[in-house]
């Protein structure tokens, strides 16, 4: 045997050569793919604070009234976030409260009561519809949707529910098909395939053994799902919905579409709004100086409400995919 | 009692279950009911005007798509170019040296982050580096605002592939006295090759439809133009102006070039995981 000495000695000086230029090239692949990486944290970054630089004047001019004040007045140059925001949770929070039943629903149907040969088509499926683009969506909701929308549910709900003391207010105003509630129902139909994904991803996760122990002691499909799977994939479950939401958030085109525009205080469900997107969208074409500064504030609040919501979605299906590991 | 707690069960059973498979078909069938829509919408306008015809001035009947259809084609392109090499490497990056690093493990946060970021902020922030101090909206800040939505798919498809390629054949190439960047250009990546395929189409997929970042950024022009460094007419603007106007024409044009745009992502994503499901 010969000892590493030996080892290091027959090594000619070109051998070294080739492995010092080894090196330094592996250094600078390590480099290079790492400064690459760190790009999107920059571009991230970069976003926050090129949008705070560009809304600096707004912040300076209106201070914390931006965030609370309703008027949005182009003309006399008073801007407040308040309408915008308003707009924003409202048809994202319809959208959730009609998305995340349905997705639990279709994640349900896929993992336990699908036929095993049915499950990659109509997996995919679901997925293609994530793939529309959001314009498409908008689309239908403008020229498809809202017509049948407004005949078939906004006119005979007005006439039904319109009349009741405590809850009419919600059904009041135009029924023209378009606005808070419309946009909630797009957008429902737009985040449902994230959504769903998600659920049946973390659904598949839960150990095969609970799922068995539970039927074996002669529960129903829907116990299980219910009292096992579910309490399982708890963490997995939210995060899916909080992606959904920030999702449904940061849209523009099927929201701009259908949502009526208007700047104002939506007073009913059927009432017209604005989000903070489909402002931009609207109004940055003929925006300038404190006008422009005040969409980039907006702009500016929408990466932030966005990035809390979807960071906490991150961690919570990442929690939940770590458990896949450790428990049986 | 016990068989009425029993009928009560399976009764509760019973709805569960047809609730989830009414959500399962209502879920098919608005994918369904836009589909045939945008076809019978759609096919309807299509004609081969759409392809030779620029787009027409407000109010006026003709015309087609062409500027519209070549300068999405072009920035897409020039995006796909700046941005498969970029994910790719950012990709390998997180696979091969990504897992005792925390800042590699931020990274990764922040691309999952980013994939499912509004895509109009991006638009404003590319506005505020790229248009705002150049003067004029552009082609190249389109492309800009584009590559920053694709840049984030790549690389996690990328990672995942290259996660899957089995330690085994890294080791056998370190055995064989193959330096690092050897081994992840030459025999990881070449492994992985048609899941990082995959990941390019579908971020192809992603950024077709994509209409908010470039209302700021590309804007739209009504003529044709190939100069990059202008303000470039694309599909999904044009659509988005054209199905918003009061002309008849216009918003029979917007139709066709949605069906374009929603024909050419789905063939995509097929063909996507196609490719993938037959390679492993």
């Amino acid at each position: 045997m010969t000892s590493p000495l030996q080892i290091q000695e027959s090594v000619s000086s070109e051998r070294q050569l080739i492995a010092r230029r080894q090196r330094t090239q592996d250094a600078m692949f390590h480099r290079v793919t790492q400064a690459l990486s760190l790009l999107v944290l920059a571009a991230l970054l970069g976003i926050i604070v090129s949008l705070l630089i560009t809304a600096a004047p707004t912040f300076k001019k209106f201070g914390f009234e931006f965030l609370f004040s309703s008027e949005w007045d182009v003309v006399n140059e008073k801007f407040g976030a308040l309408i915008a925001v308003v707009g924003t949770v409202l048809s994202a929070g319809i959208a959730m409260l009609i998305a995340v039943p349905l997705a639990f629903g279709i994640a349900l149907f896929l993992t336990e009561t699908c036929p095993v040969w049915l499950r990659r088509p109509l997996g995919t499926a679901i997925e293609l519809l994530a793939a529309v683009p959001s314009i498409i969506y908008g689309m239908f909701g403008l020229f498809v949707f809202a017509p049948l929308f407004a005949d078939f549910f906004q006119v005979p709900v007005q006439k039904v529910l319109g009349g009741l003391p405590a809850i009419g207010w919600l059904f009041g105003g135009a029924t023209n098909g378009l606005g808070i509630l419309a946009a909630g129902v797009i957008l429902a139909f737009m985040v449902l395939p994230f959504v769903a994904a998600v659920m049946r991803d973390v659904f598949e996760i839960v150990p095969a053994i609970l799922r068995e122990s539970a039927y074996g002691l002669g529960c129903t499909t829907w116990e299980v799902v219910r009292k096992v799977v579910l309490p399982y994939a708890q963490t997995g479950v939210i995060g899916g919905i909080m992606l959904g939401l920030g999702r449904a958030l940061g849209e523009t085109m099927a929201v701009t579409f259908v949502i009526g525009n208007a700047s104002r205080i939506p007073t009913s469900l059927f009432s017209p709004g604005s989000s903070i997107a489909s402002t931009l969208a609207n109004e940055f074409g003929e925006a300038a100086d404190l006008h422009m500064s005040s969409l980039f504030a907006l702009g500016f609040l929408l990466v932030v409400i966005t990035l809390v919501v979807l960071s906490l979605a991150k961690l919570l299906i990442n929690r939940a995919e770590k458990n896949k590991g450790t428990s049986s | 009692m016990n068989a009425a707690l029993y009928r009560k069960r399976r009764f509760f059973n019973k709805i569960g279950l047809t609730l989830s498979m009414g959500a399962m078909v209502l879920g098919l069938a608005v994918l369904l009911w836009i589909l045939a829509i945008l076809f019978y919408k759609g096919f309807a306008a299509l004609d081969l005007n759409l392809f030779t015809q620029d787009t027409p001035a407000p109010g006026t009947e003709g015309g087609g798509l062409r500027n519209a259809i070549v300068g999405s084609l072009m920035m897409l392109s020039l995006t796909v170019v700046v941005a498969t090499p970029i994910g790719i490497l950012a990709g390998v990056y997180l696979a091969e040296y990504g897992d005792a690093s925390r800042t590699a493990g931020l990274t990764r946060f922040v691309t999952d982050v980013m994939l499912s970021a509004p895509s109009i902020v991006l638009g404003l922030f590319v506005y505020a580096i790229a248009v705002a101090t150049v003067g004029n909206f552009s082609g190249f800040a389109g492309s800009l605002a584009l590559s920053l939505i694709a840049i984030p798919v790549v690389v996690r498809t990328t990672e995942n592939m290259l996660r899957l390629v089995p330690g085994s054949q890294r080791e056998a190439a370190f055995a064989l006295g193959a330096p690092r960047w050897k081994v992840s250009v030459m025999v990881t990546l070449r492994a992985a090759r048609s899941g990082v395929i995959t990941g390019v189409l579908l971020a192809i997929a992603r950024i077709s439809g994509e209409t908010a970042p470039l209302l700021f950024t590309a804007l739209n022009n009504q003529f044709f133009s190939s100069d990059m460094s202008k303000p470039m007419a694309n599909l999904p603007v044009v659509i988005f102006q054209f199905a918003m106007s009061p002309y008849d024409n216009w918003i029979r044009l917007a139709w066709a070039g949605a069906l374009l745009i929603t024909l050419s992502v789905l063939v995509l994503n097929i063909v996507a995981r196609v490719f993938l499901r037959d390679r492993t």
